[in-house]
């Protein structure tokens, strides 16, 4: 039988955006989204799609891409079916927009008990904009299923999945009984790129989506567990002292001579 | 419910920095008005060497001795997160404080969606709000380019994870209580098994613990740079680190990463080798002092939070400076 994975993304600003092109509107706490560049997945859940079609390449299984958000771009949301997922399912509300973990957690939990049964659950590991590294912790908790963070590599077997673990030095193999959600790192390797063959059959596909009310929710059990009370750039002045010379290798000697003279080596 | 509880860390044996680091969080609580003392609880296979002079700031000091909890858990980190919520159970501690560490990031998180309470993760600061009585955390979000300050609503456990290397540990010795608090039956109910762990052996000099750092990104090109990296941290008696970048490229290992999602670091000098500097590499850095650019582009971000920099291109500089370096250390 096929096994049947779940892979959680995200749709995010493009965290390349240059800093300067970064801008918050402190009157209402919210980024401001940077004119001319669009949105991205968000790039660690794109190594959980490709972690999720490694397993298919090597067997049989089902990959059903799961989004919760608002104002999705459909050319961009479509990327893990160029790819080579098997559906998209957008739960799209504007309650969704800047939810906080705890909610984010609710809706995609209901997502998956509506479209489920999983056995493997696999995330990004970080999300590139709110950086909190732990919705996928609260739905494993949530759902009552076992977790792991940070895979390099996911080999699933019967009734489990072993899962390489980045550690900051190194790394652990760790087994888990299925379902199970795992979180992937990059440490797993790159992304595939769509085919040409990919985006003509993504094209075709069209997203499921899913209400508010048919995942059974209300806005009210959206109400946020943190509530963000000022959101703002931190202002940095340069104070740069740049060292020239009469070329680039004696700006290097000068370099070293300075940093001497502050006694800095 | 009242009081602090901060859950530390033990590596051989003795204190690890985070748990000096969460120890003077939690102490700045203290100071705002947080009442109820502050209890450090420690986990591990054997905390015998662990006294409470290790630990100032701390008014108890709780063991919880187990083979389960040696080095991180041997189930994972189920093991860890059902003893914290054992001792939760018991103390019902107001503020719980992890480490955002490969431990207290996960730790931390599930705890807090197990009891049902918000978390907040990776913060650089935390505060008692006195119009509400709850605690407010600052994080960086957006990959460090802004700062969100939250505060926690509901009434139940303030549970946060707090960035290393941002908080300065309490000096001297502590004088409060020790106490052990059996976990036995808690840790019964583990799920995943950790198989092995296999650590990277790094040569020479910690970069956690290095004072000068010698970082490539992809500006280098290649693996071949590096050894030149590797020379002149030699000389500074260093330590390399590296850029995502260069890491994904596989010029080096990832444990060379420093940024947001590598190592944070607090090296006097880091000089900073074609790197752009974006704001998740610098996220890393907060702890650096002096960082040094050398890159080509007078543009890039790296010169805004630099000391001193050299535009210019590295296959020029850094010899000459390397150079200069080794006949001064003579
Ligand atoms: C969620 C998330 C987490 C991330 N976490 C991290 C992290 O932990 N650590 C991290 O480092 N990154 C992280 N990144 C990636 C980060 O955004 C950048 O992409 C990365 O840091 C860029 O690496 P770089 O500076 O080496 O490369 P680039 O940005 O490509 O910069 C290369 C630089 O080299 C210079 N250069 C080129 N040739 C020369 C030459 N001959 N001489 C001198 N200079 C030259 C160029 O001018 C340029 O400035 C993360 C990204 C995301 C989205
Ligand atoms: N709104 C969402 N829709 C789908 N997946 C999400 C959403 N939010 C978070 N995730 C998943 O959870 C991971 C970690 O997110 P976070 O905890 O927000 O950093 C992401 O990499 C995604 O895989």
């Amino acid at each position: 039988m096929a096994l049947r994975i779940a892979v959680c993304v995200k749709q995010v600003p493009d965290p390349e955006t240059p800093a300067s092109a970064f801008k918050v509107d402190e009157s209402v706490n919210r980024v401001v989204p940077a004119p001319g560049i669009p949105p991205v997945v968000n790039g660690f859940d794109l190594h959980a799609v490709e972690a999720a079609l490694r397993i298919k390449d090597a067997g049989e299984a089902e990959v059903t891409i799961l989004a919760a958000g608002n104002d999705f771009v459909m050319d961009v949301m479509k990327k893990p079916l160029s790819m080579g997922a098997d559906t998209l399912v957008l739960a799209e509300d504007p309650a969704f927009e800047d939810m906080d973990a705890v909610s984010t957690v609710t809706v995609l939990s209901a997502m998956i008990q509506k479209t489920g049964p999983f056995d493997l659950i696999l995330t990004g590991r970080q999300a590139s904009d709110w950086d909190q590294a732990h919705v996928p912790l609260g739905l494993a908790e949530r759902l009552d299923l076992s977790s792991v963070t940070l895979a390099r590599n996911v080999e699933p077997g019967d009734g489990s999945v072993r899962i390489e673990r980045a550690l900051t030095d190194g790394y652990q193999v760790v087994e888990a009984p299925t379902p199970a959600v795992v979180t992937v790192s990059n440490e797993l390797g790159e992304a595939r790129y769509p085919t040409l063959r990919g985006i003509m059959a993504a094209s075709r596909k069209q997203p499921e989506r899913l209400t508010l009310a048919e995942l059974g929710l209300n806005a009210e059990a959206l109400s946020p567990a943190l509530s963000l009370r000022r959101l703002f750039i931190p202002e940095s002045e340069s104070q740069v002292e740049l060292i020239e010379g009469e070329d680039e290798a004696d700006a290097g000697r000068k370099l070293a001579l300075r940093l001497r003279e502050l006694n800095l080596i | 419910m009242s009081g602090i509880l901060v859950i530390g860390e033990v590596e051989n044996g003795a204190l690890s920095a985070v748990s000096g680091e969460l120890l003077a969080a939690a102490g700045k609580l203290v100071d705002e008005g947080v009442s109820g003392g502050v209890s450090l609880a420690l986990m591990g296979d054997d905390l015998t060497g662990i006294t409470a002079a290790h630990a100032p700031g701390a008014d108890r000091v709780i063991l919880m001795s187990n083979p389960a909890l040696k080095d991180g858990g041997t189930g994972g980190y189920d093991a860890p997160v059902l003893a914290a919520a054992a001792l939760n159970e018991s103390t019902s501690p107001d503020v719980i404080l992890f480490a955002k560490t490969d431990f207290g990031a996960v730790t931390g998180p599930r705890l807090a969606f197990k009891l049902g309470v918000p978390v907040a993760q990776d913060c650089v600061d935390v505060a008692l709000d006195s119009e509400t009585g709850r605690v407010a955390v600052t994080r960086p979000v957006f990959g460090g380019n802004a700062l969100a300050v939250y505060g926690f609503n509901g009434d139940g456990a303030q549970i946060a994870t707090i960035r290393p290397g941002v908080f300065d540990p309490i000096e001297g010795e502590g004088s409060g209580t020790v106490e052990e608090f059996d976990v036995s039956a808690a840790v019964a109910a583990v799920r995943t098994t950790l198989v092995e762990t296999v650590l990277q052996e790094s040569e020479g000099v910690r970069l956690e613990d290095a004072d000068v750092i010698i970082s490539g990104g992809r500006g280098l090109g290649g693996p071949e740079p590096f050894e030149q990296l590797q020379e002149l941290a030699n000389i500074l008696g260093g330590a390399v680190g590296a850029s995502r970048a260069a890491c994904d490229a596989g010029w080096v290992d990832h444990s060379y990463q420093i940024g947001l999602t590598g190592k944070s670091v607090n090296p006097t000098v880091y000089v900073s080798i074609g790197i752009s500097g974006a704001s998740q590499h610098m996220a890393g850095l907060s702890g650096a002092r002096n960082i040094v650019a050398i890159n080509k582009d007078g543009d890039a971000n790296i010169f805004k939070s630099a000391r001193f920099g050299v535009v210019g291109d590295w296959e020029k500089v850094l010899p000459a400076f390397t150079a200069t370096v080794r006949d001064l250390a003579g």
